[in-house]
């Protein structure tokens, strides 16, 4: 086990200026144990700690493709996540690795999946983009902007249909607003009174193109008044606040089946993938500001600390077990074996998988 | 044995699966209350109510997607495109969405979703509605594609691709619907991937699938009478999968091939087949593979000329004639 080289991403800067507080009494915050409150603290701090890890990797070469890293969005993903009953269900876009920490996947799986390994939660064969876990209700991670919104009102339609009290929370960045699927679910969502929330995850660039320069209108989660649904807006660097706004919303979807739109006001440090050269549309005093006043996990803490709930000790103690754990996910992946040429035909068809109870005959293949 | 039509056949199907399993839901355009753009689904409102049919806006991609989501959760969705046209606009959630997930979860998620509509021209209603896709569809590994022709293959088939457990794709044909065939009374399942030799004959095989089972089923006839050769005609019935056995097993009898396909020629499902033949059978052949298409271009409106633009009796004969000469 590697202990070196603690990153500093959230190393101690002043006090920041927007703190936690006028939603910690909100009664869903109230309610937590302080093991609850510290737990999202750990989460939140083992998500950055994990795709910092990822970062060295993607530098390294260890990884290919895409890294759309999450870092300075942590609340969002954690605040959601940690409302889920058992039948709530999540879905997002490509920027998935820290929903799937929140919902409970294992890193090490994680990070395998983003070395290509067998080991991968996906067998390496969906990449950064595309983690899942339906044993979680977690159903991706997808690649195509918007793409995943319709399927997120099927999972809120099946829910319904079954009868559970459930609700589905379908993840968007605020590029995807202006995707016609997204509006079509939107639609039928508001239709038929399917329980969703629609989550905008507004980081302000849909990749290096403001929201100013991309989409019309006074805001984004307004266009729900459009097919008559509830939205509400939050600020994504306060993990209370977002636990509040999403309750609201979440018990609408499943109390009553009232979809709805949000809006949470987040920010991301690094660019919209790792190789986004992230110089052409922002500044650095822009992302400086935001690490300095709004970090997620700054703002969390200074929060628990005044609360008594952390000490220092134990805020050091949360961060060297994550950074264990991001190098120990590193090893497991590094020596995990890569798939085979044989498993590349493996997991396309269930039939073929489990051939004792194929039906169909003939060739699924073709060369 | 009942006679039905082929529309009817695939209501009964339907009528069947949603008495046998409470997952399967029929959704589409104008699939309740109107009772089906092409009466498909007609009577289906009244006997399962709307919970079970359900009327969606015109939205491809929105309810398609929303049935790709809720087949990850276990419900069987059927859905009904007006026209497999229409796929263009829902194509990220058939090719990428329901194709890949199982893929891309390695095997964790399924999608047993069956899309079903009429694909073909003939019509008279220009390029935008006469797509026949099942090549584009069949090109994407994960994905099932079935094309019946008759109305007992319509029903057997559409029975098996609904118990599924992978994303199927159901061609079915406006001009077919009315069509009139037998169909057995008791339960039916055809297994997908099985081809029917619809006709024996020994020196000329034609494979085909859809209405061009029935252009080349007439066309055998008038060759059997005035030229006297004798055609087996092999209806694939599921282009994905393939059953190339029943193929092979034809052309080692004949030794003459000619395809016959609704499809525009480049990159088509005859395309296919003819590698496969050549490359499995090359000591068969008597002669080079044939293959009569749809003549290029994008379908014309003028509705004499769009029927000499697709398949027909006559110019199978013809092919044929090439194919064996």
């Amino acid at each position: 086990m590697s202990n070196k080289a603690v990153p500093n991403a959230d190393k101690k800067v002043e006090a920041p200026v927007a703190c936690a507080g006028s939603h910690a009494s909100a009664p869903i915050n109230s309610a937590l144990s302080n093991e609850g409150k510290i737990e999202l603290h750990r989460k939140m701090v083992r998500i950055r700690r994990f795709e910092e890890r990822s970062l060295r990797a993607y530098q390294s070469k260890k990884i290919g493709g895409f890294l759309h890293l999450y870092i300075g969005q942590e609340a969002v993903a954690v605040g959601c996540c940690s409302l889920m009953g058992p039948n709530d269900h999540v879905i997002t876009a490509y920027r998935d690795h820290a929903h799937a920490i929140a919902v409970g996947m294992d890193t090490k799986a994680l990070m395998a999946e983003l070395y290509g390994k067998i080991t991968g939660c996906s067998k390496g064969k969906g990449g950064s983009m595309h983690y899942f876990a339906p044993s979680l209700n977690y159903w991706g991670g997808h690649g195509i902007v918007g793409g995943q919104i319709p399927l997120g009102t099927g999972l809120a339609y099946a829910v319904k249909y079954r009868k559970l009290k459930g609700a589905a929370m379908a993840f968007m960045g605020d590029g995807a607003v202006n995707q016609g699927a997204v509006h079509e679910a939107y639609n039928l969502a508001a239709l038929w009174n399917l329980p969703v929330v629609f989550v905008v995850e507004n980081n302000g660039y849909s990749m290096g193109t403001s929201q100013d320069r991309s989409s019309a209108g006074p805001g984004l989660a307004q266009r729900a008044e459009a097919y008559g649904m509830n939205w509400g807006t939050c600020f994504g660097h306060d993990v209370y606040e977002v636990r509040a706004t999403m309750d609201k919303f979440l018990t609408l979807a499943r109390e009553k089946n009232l979809p709805s739109v949000v809006e949470i006001d987040t920010y991301r440090y690094r660019g919209h993938s790792v190789a986004d050269p992230d110089k052409t549309y922002r500044t650095k005093e822009e992302i400086e500001e935001y690490r300095r006043t709004k970090d997620p996990i700054q703002v969390y803490q200074a929060a628990l600390l005044k609360e008594g709930v952390l000490t220092d000790a134990l805020v050091e103690q949360i961060n060297t077990e994550a950074v264990n754990e991001s190098e120990l996910a590193a090893e497991f992946a590094e020596m995990s074996p890569f798939p085979t040429v044989d498993d590349i035909q493996k997991d396309v068809y269930w039939e073929v998988d489990n051939p004792s109870q194929r039906t169909s005959k003939g060739r699924l293949f073709f060369d | 044995m009942a006679v039905l039509t082929y529309r009817e056949a695939i209501r009964a199907a339907l009528a069947e699966e949603l008495t046998r399993d409470e997952n399967v839901v029929l959704m589409g355009e104008e699939v309740a209350q109107f009772n089906g753009a092409y009466k498909v689904s007609e009577g289906l409102l009244e006997k399962f109510g709307p919970d079970r049919i359900v009327d969606t806006p015109i939205s491809e991609a929105g309810f398609i997607g929303m049935g790709v989501g809720a087949s990850m959760l276990g419900i069987r969705p059927v859905m009904e495109l007006m026209f497999w046209s229409f796929y263009s606009v829902a194509f990220d959630q058939i090719l990428n969405n329901a194709a890949n997930v199982r893929y891309m979860s390695g095997g964790l998620i399924n999608c047993p979703i069956v899309i079903r509509g009429p694909a073909n021209g003939g019509t008279n209603v220009g390029a935008t509605h006469s797509h026949t896709p099942e090549n584009v569809l069949a090109n994407h590994p994960g994905v099932k594609v079935i094309v019946p022709a008759t109305a007992r293959d319509a029903k057997g088939l559409l029975k098996s691709a609904i118990r599924d457990n992978d994303p199927c794709f159901f061609l079915e044909n406006t001009i077919l619907y009315g069509e009139k065939g037998e169909v057995p009374d008791t339960e039916e399942l055809i297994p997908l991937g099985l081809a029917d030799v619809k006709r024996t004959g020994t020196d000329l095989t034609i494979v085909t699938y859809g209405r061009c089972v029935l252009h080349s089923l007439a066309a055998a006839e008038v060759l059997e009478k005035d030229h006297d050769i004798s055609v087996e005609v092999v209806d694939l019935r599921t282009i994905r999968p393939l059953d190339f056995d029943t193929v092979l097993a034809s052309v080692k009898k004949t030794h003459r091939v000619l395809i016959v396909e609704e499809q525009k020629p480049f990159a088509s499902v005859g395309s296919q087949l003819a590698y496969m033949i050549q490359r499995e059978a090359f000591d068969e052949l008597d002669g080079p593979i044939h293959r009569l298409a749809t003549i290029d271009a994008p379908a014309i409106y003028s509705p004499p000329v769009e029927t000499e633009q697709l398949p027909n009796v006559p110019r199978v004969i013809k092919a044929a004639l090439a194919a064996v000469a």
